[in-house]
């Protein structure tokens, strides 16, 4: 990177510039937003979408990129060109993971759209934890990690009381009625400054584990479908077209893994490295450390979902780790990397036979891990289904729906009612 | 309201471009019909059912719509939808319970249903448009029907390779075909099998076809050539491959077993009812504004168009000298005749019907009569596609490349013109002008290609000629949005927009500014219309299209000069350059010749090199030949090349003569010489000879290294490089080798000169991909460890782990000293390397020869990979040098990216020193679908522009002809000889 000519975030800009969040995960990131604010940046979560987002970043990255890319980049300067926002004191952040697929030029892709755009002055923040791009206005300091990992939590047990909640909820949309609450509720909890014990976040975990199992479930579920892939365009609705909200139109139930599973997989990739290559000798005990603290974290979630409720409680990730093994190497680790396929596994393991794979056209690590494995996880699991859909700018809706809904016709035919 | 009838089914099958409706009574199917929709599907699925009112009345109706155009139907009339895979799964259980694979083409959608051992139903994803549109598509390229096209194939004497993996891809191989006067019946079976080899990789992906197949759909069932080329290639036996006679009713029969399953019972008039109101219902559909706002808008546009014009004189009243231009274009062929004032005395524009010696050889013909005595043709010129075959047909004075063609006619127009954009049936060509010297080309990919002929053959499936088709254009009031991308998925958006019931007019309005915005975001990739520049003249036959014009207009907001002979400007173009040469005698075919003219073409392989390029020998009656399809003029009598200025040559031979010789009794290690292999092979060979094995390189690829393992690829949107890799591993395993080694590399050699040093993802752990998909593996001892090899001892630690000890027996220490060898073999292999380069560079200047710096990754070099264009560069006369051999004589250099790939730091090292040297031009190879060259590519170009030079690129795929690449060459030494005369 040409850090020389890098327009540095800096302290004197840290007192009155919006720092803008693009969407992937709504609920997390609206978490996040509110828990910066805690710490004096005064963050927004972005929420424009729609064509003009798409159309706005095929103008400024090229077609051939990622559509991630074009999509984050479509957001910031669609929302930097609505008017909405002094572009002077503003500042775009986004996250970095500097793994070897191309994702980790996001950032510098950005930064050449905002030179067309005509917006070079503008600071890009990288949320980084390997020390890239350094800036002297924001920092992270331990209480907002702490902070940050509480959203990723608190998003992830939201998810996924939420999505099995839809799966057998007798009223549609008592469970996203729910989940909506309990967002505003801890935007409120973390955006408010003073002391935020982890006991605290515990009984929070409890209240709301409580309240989704008070909903009114029928005993026949509907047809669950795993969804994996791409991180982004998994996640992100205005990616994937909506897609959870889709299954649910079509009767089936949407499941995924949580956020934590990455920042698990990130850290542990780097202790596998360790291993077999010798690598990261300086920072493996603070690694282990991190391991320890993010897998204890996971595992105070399944108790209490366990002790709360009947709900199913996130597979621990030692367990992922091993249910993978059989599968592909450890050693897959750029974008999503062999956790792309643990999950394949884990949602098989729970008995969701039915899987999506969302990926970018022309995703890299995804020809390996996506469709490279599918023949693997088929042969071993016969009676699975898998898709794999790529989405970018110009993919039809319905060829992409064609799809799904051989999928779900499939899972029908194997479960008749 | 009677209710009383016996019950039927009725299944509907409504796909991209045909309906199809069957009735039936029990077992019995009493009715059936097929028809196209013309994207009337609405309105086509209530025509259906009232023109089956006599089966229908009184009946106890229960129905089943499918198909991928029936999903939009069914969900509005709320009838029944069952997917279409399914529907046809469900017949074939019923029908022909044995069969173990379905192979079913439609309109524009392929499908494999495997029925045994694990169901599974695949179906063509986003990057494989259709095959009977694809079929009709290139039948009307032939200028022949389609039952032609396949009478034609059942004739052929030779296949020509062409690739399989879209429809656009392999019109770039034909189209070529054609012009260079391929036999139509080679073609045409060439064509079969491009789509025969399409279904197998991108559908089965994997798994093997065999067993009973049962083949379905329209193209399967009329056309008995792609019926061969399928049981042919897939090795079937007669009681093996099934063709039922109800091939094109198999979903709309699938769907009835599922009407019959139903509960639901509808009477006849409330079916058609609910039907009519489908077709009246509304729905939301993506729309742009309208291209004029008002008619007002419209005259003013077509006031000011018109008056760009040249003047025309009347050939019968001239007398004097004249100057012909020939523009033998990919789909059309261009004459002009003009006199010294540059006034157009004749002129001819149309399809060249697939054969365009005939049609120069008649138009010439009628031009010499024109002239008579009078009127003396002074000098000639070609241009376009079928430069080559016309110039020696004809005895045409010269040839030019095309954007050389375009530049001058524009420049009567628009004497400061600066940017020239040409969308013509192919290709899209843009030329920008600095300085009064073409300073950058950029032509379309071959991803995008086809958008100009893309409007015809969709105008002509719709039912209208391309001009009525393009005045409907005009009056759309919402355009719908297609999006920007190539016309196969421009083919799934218009399927989508039909069946949401948009107008014809909207279609065609969409499909002109779709045609556009993929010229201007894809290929040009402008931001704003100031990039693009001041004076701007488009032309070509496309914009011969008002409604594309006024899209071009209204998406740059500004106005732009289109000359009232945009569709001729090449060849108009090209008699001013023959006016140029001041020639007194021209050796153009005189009218006595003509008469006597004939033309044959024939076949053949040439033996110069491994490339075995497929030639086509065209022999012309006064014996004169001409040879096309070459990829270099080594054995043709024009030009010899230098073989010795060509460092990927010396690659090659290096790699090939790397393993030492077998030696008796030792194991033999074999490895897949393709991805990064092309780099590290030194170090593994030198470590395993080093440990007492014979190493076996699996050599360079060829078309068949990619046939041999096509049938395992997993993904068919990953690169070819990638691709080959399967073939490689099928070859290594038949030489039974006693085991395979291709080491997984996170990261790469650290030359210290980026920000990391990683491989792509796909170079890195593809071999691991391999591993999980490839059977043929469980039989061998496959090695595919992950390894690091910044560090000698920690390499040895980490073979010693993961190599199998009953195998290699090896102490750490003895590991060591292995690891060492091979690091001495890899540096050993650089110095040759950097020496050679030195060599190379310094001859060429001694020569004073133009030195390429064909800028790629170090597997570009194989011959299947870059197609020889290498071969190509050098036949042009330049010396051919590689981006890692000049990397290092500069160090970390700054970038606007992350520069975390150790092969790509290698790429902007070497355009930074590229540009330092006056005599280097830096040509930059892409791999189609590499994803990381969408970064680097941009990156390159800054660093070459910056400092004020032409960047070419060549992307480059399973497409074995180097047509477009000539001409990117071409135009590259037109324009580097315009710069120079300048200086």
């Amino acid at each position: 990177m040409n850090d020389a000519e890098r327009i540095e975030f800096t302290a004197e800009m840290k007192k009155d510039y919006k720092i803008l969040i693009p969407t992937m995960l709504p609920r997390h990131l609206k978490m996040l937003a509110s828990l910066m604010r805690v710490y004096g940046y005064d963050a927004e979560l972005l929420e424009n979408s729609g064509r003009e987002v798409i159309e706005t970043g095929l103008k400024y990255v090229h077609n051939d990129t990622c559509y991630p890319a074009t999509l984050v980049v479509g957001q910031f300067i669609n929302a930097l060109q609505s008017g909405k926002y002094d572009v002077h004191k503003t500042a775009l952040f986004f996250t970095q993971t500097g793994g070897g697929c191309r994702a980790s030029n996001y950032i510098s892709l950005i930064r050449k759209a905002l030179k067309k755009a005509g917006y070079g002055y503008m600071p890009v923040i990288s949320l980084n934890f390997v020390g890239m791009e350094k800036n002297s206005g924001f920092k992270l300091s331990p209480p907002m990690v702490r902070r940050m990992l509480y959203s990723v939590l608190y998003g992830d047990v939201i998810m996924t009381l939420t999505n099995q909640a839809k799966a057998m909820e007798v009223h549609r949309g008592d469970a996203e009625e729910k989940a909506d609450y309990w967002t505003k509720k801890l935007v409120d909890q973390l955006g408010k400054p003073g002391l935020l014990s982890y006991g605290k976040i515990k009984n929070t975990y409890r209240e709301m584990v409580r309240d989704f199992a008070s909903i009114s479930m029928t005993k026949d579920s509907r047809i669950k479908v795993g969804i994996v892939g791409e991180i982004y365009v998994k996640f992100s609705p205005l990616a994937n077209r909506n897609l959870e909200n889709y299954l649910i139109s079509e009767g089936a139930a949407p499941v995924m893994a949580g956020l934590l599973d990455f920042l698990l997989f990130y850290v542990y990739g780097r202790i596998i490295e360790h291993d077999m290559y010798r690598t990261h000798k300086k920072s493996i005990a603070l690694l282990k450390i991190a391991y320890k603290v993010f897998e204890r974290k996971q595992k105070d979630i399944i108790n209490i979902i366990k002790e709360e409720s009947d709900f199913e409680a996130p597979t621990p990730f030692a367990h992922t780790v091993e249910l993978v093994k059989p599968y592909i190497s450890l050693g897959v680790k750029m974008g999503e990397g062999w956790l792309l396929v643990a999950e394949m596994i884990e949602h098989i393991d729970k008995g969701t036979n039915n899987i999506i794979c969302t990926q970018p056209f022309g995703c890299l690590p995804n020809h390996i891990v996506g469709k490279g494995v599918m023949k693997i996880v088929k042969e071993k699991n016969p009676g699975v289904n898998i898709i794999a859909i790529d989405y970018d700018a110009s993919a039809s809706e319905i060829n992409q729906q064609n799809r799904i809904k051989l999928l779900l016709a499939n899972a029908k035919n194997e479960n008749p009612e | 309201m009677q209710q009383t009838g016996r019950e039927i089914n009725v299944g509907v099958d409504i796909g991209s471009t045909t309906a199809k409706l069957v009735i039936r009574d029990g077992d019995n199917v009493i009715y059936k019909k097929y028809e196209r929709h013309y994207s009337q599907v609405r309105q086509k699925t209530l025509e259906l059912i009232t023109q089956a009112e006599e089966y229908l009345k009184d009946k106890k109706i229960k129905i089943a719509i499918s198909g991928s155009a029936g999903m939009g139907v069914a969900e509005i009339a709320r009838l029944q939808f069952v997917q279409e895979v399914y529907a046809t799964f469900a017949l074939v259980e019923e029908k022909e319970p044995d069969t173990e694979v379905v192979i079913e083409l439609g309109g524009e959608d392929a499908k494999i249903i495997f029925l045994k051992g694990g169901v599974d139903e695949r179906m063509n994803g986003t990057c494989a448009g259709g095959t009977g549109a694809f079929i009709d598509q290139m039948a009307s390229l032939l200028n022949v029907t389609p039952d032609e096209l396949d009478e034609m194939s059942l004739k052929c004497e030779k296949v020509y390779p062409i690739a399989s993996r879209c429809g656009v891809f392999a019109k770039t191989d034909i189209q070529p075909l054609i012009n260079q006067g391929v036999s139509k019946n080679d073609i045409a079976a060439s064509i079969y099998m491009a789509v025969v080899n399409q279904t197998i990789t991108g559908l089965a992906q994997g798994r093997k076809i065999k067993g009973k197949v049962m083949f379905l759909g329209g193209p399967l069932y009329y056309n008995k050539g792609l019926r061969k080329a399928f049981k042919e290639t897939l090795k079937l036996e007669d009681e093996n491959a099934i063709f039922p006679d109800y091939a094109l009713y198999a979903v709309a029969l699938g769907a009835s077993v599922f009407a019959e399953k139903s509960e639901k019972t509808y009477e006849y008039d409330k079916l058609v009812e609910m039907l009519k109101e489908t077709v009246a219902a509304k729905r939301e559909v993506a729309s742009m504004s309208a291209l004029f706002a008002n008619d007002e808008e419209l005259a003013e546009f077509k006031d000011r168009h018109a008056k760009e014009t040249v003047d025309f004189k009347d050939i019968a009243s001239y007398s004097g000298d004249a100057y012909l231009g020939i523009d033998c274009g990919s789909t059309t062929t261009k004459l002009v005749l003009i006199n010294d004032k540059k006034e157009i005395l004749w002129h001819y524009y149309n399809s060249n019907k697939g054969n365009p010696v005939d049609v120069v050889k008649e138009k010439l013909t009628e031009v010499r009569t024109l002239c008579g005595d009078k009127i003396k043709i002074r000098a000639s010129a070609v241009t376009g596609y079928g430069e080559q075959l016309i110039l020696n047909a004809f005895h045409v004075d010269r040839g030019l490349v095309e954007t050389m063609a375009h530049f001058m006619a524009s420049k009567q127009f628009l004497p400061n013109v600066d940017f020239i954009l040409d969308i013509g049936g192919q290709d899209i060509k843009c030329i920008k002008i600095k300085n009064e010297a073409v300073d950058s080309i950029m032509l379309n990919e071959a991803c995008s290609s086809g958008c100009g002929s893309f409007i015809e053959t969709f105008a002509k499936s719709m039912g209208y000629d391309s001009k009525e088709f393009s005045k409907l254009g005009l009056k759309g009031n919402a355009p719908v949005d297609l999006g920007s991308r190539c016309t196969v998925f421009m083919n799934s958006s218009i399927k989508q927009a039909q069946k949401d019931g948009v107008s014809v007019e909207n279609i065609s309005a969409g499909i002109s500014v779709s045609v556009i915005k993929n010229a201007i975001y894809k290929v040009i990739r402008a931001n704003s219309p100031t990039e693009l520049g001041e004076h701007i003249v488009v032309q070509g036959g496309t914009f011969l299209n008002d409604a594309v014009l006024r899209a071009f207009e209204n998406e740059i907001g500004k106005h732009v000069v289109r000359p009232a002979i945009a569709g001729i400007m090449g060849a108009y173009g090209a008699a001013i350059y023959s006016m140029s040469l001041g020639l007194e005698e021209s050796t153009l075919i005189t009218l006595d010749e003509l008469k006597e003219f004939t033309h044959t073409s024939k076949a053949s392989v040439c033996q110069g090199c491994t490339n075995h390029c497929a030639l086509t020998i065209n022999i012309f009656s006064d014996g004169g030949r001409y040879i096309s399809g070459n990829r270099c003029e080594k054995m043709t009598a024009k030009g010899k090349i230098d073989e010795k200025l060509n460092l990927f040559e010396f690659k090659r031979q290096y790699f090939m003569n790397l393993c030492a010789p077998a030696k008796e009794g030792q194991k033999v290690i074999g490895m897949p010489l393709q991805l990064g292999m092309y780099d590290l092979a030194p170090l593994w060979v030198g470590i395993f000879e080093n440990l007492g094995f014979n190493v076996k390189l699996s050599g360079l690829s060829s078309r068949d290294t990619y046939l041999l393992g096509q049938d395992s690829i997993p993904s068919d949107t990953v690169c070819y490089p990638a691709k080959i890799m399967h073939g490689h591993i099928e070859l290594l395993v038949r030489d039974k080798v006693d085991a395979i080694f291709a080491p997984c590399l996170t990261y790469n050699v650290d030359e210290k000169a980026g920000d990391n040093h990683y491989n792509c993802p796909v170079v890195a752990y593809y071999p691991e991909l391999l591993r999980v998909n490839m059977d043929i593996l469980k039989d061998v001892e496959y090695l595919a460890p992950f390894l690091s090899v910044s560090d000698e001892a920690e390499l040895a630690r980490e073979l010693s782990v993961n190599l199998p000890a009953d195998l290699i027996k090896a102490d750490k220490s003895r590991m060591l000293e292995a690891v060492k060898a091979g690091f001495k073999k890899y540096h050993k292999y650089k110095e040759d390397l950097y020496a050679e380069t030195e060599r190379i560079i310094a001859r060429a200047r001694e020569l004073n020869k133009k030195i390429m710096v064909l800028a790629g990754r170090p597997y570009h070099i194989d011959p299947e990979i870059s197609h020889g264009i290498d071969l190509l560069a050098c036949s042009l006369g330049f010396a051919v040098i590689t981006e890692e051999s000049i990397a290092p004589r500069i160090g970390k250099v700054p970038t606007n990216v992350l520069n975390q790939w150790t092969f790509h730091q290698r790429l902007y090292r070497a355009a930074h020193y590229a540009v330092t040297q006056k005599d280097m031009e830096l040509v930059q190879l892409v791999s189609f679908g590499c994803g990381i060259d969408a970064i680097t590519t941009d990156e390159v170009r800054s660093i070459v522009e910056n400092a004020g030079r032409i960047y070419t690129q060549i992307k480059i795929d399973e497409i074995n002809n180097l047509s477009a690449v000539n001409i990117r060459l071409r135009s590259l030494l037109g324009a580097l000889e315009m710069r120079e005369g300048k200086q």
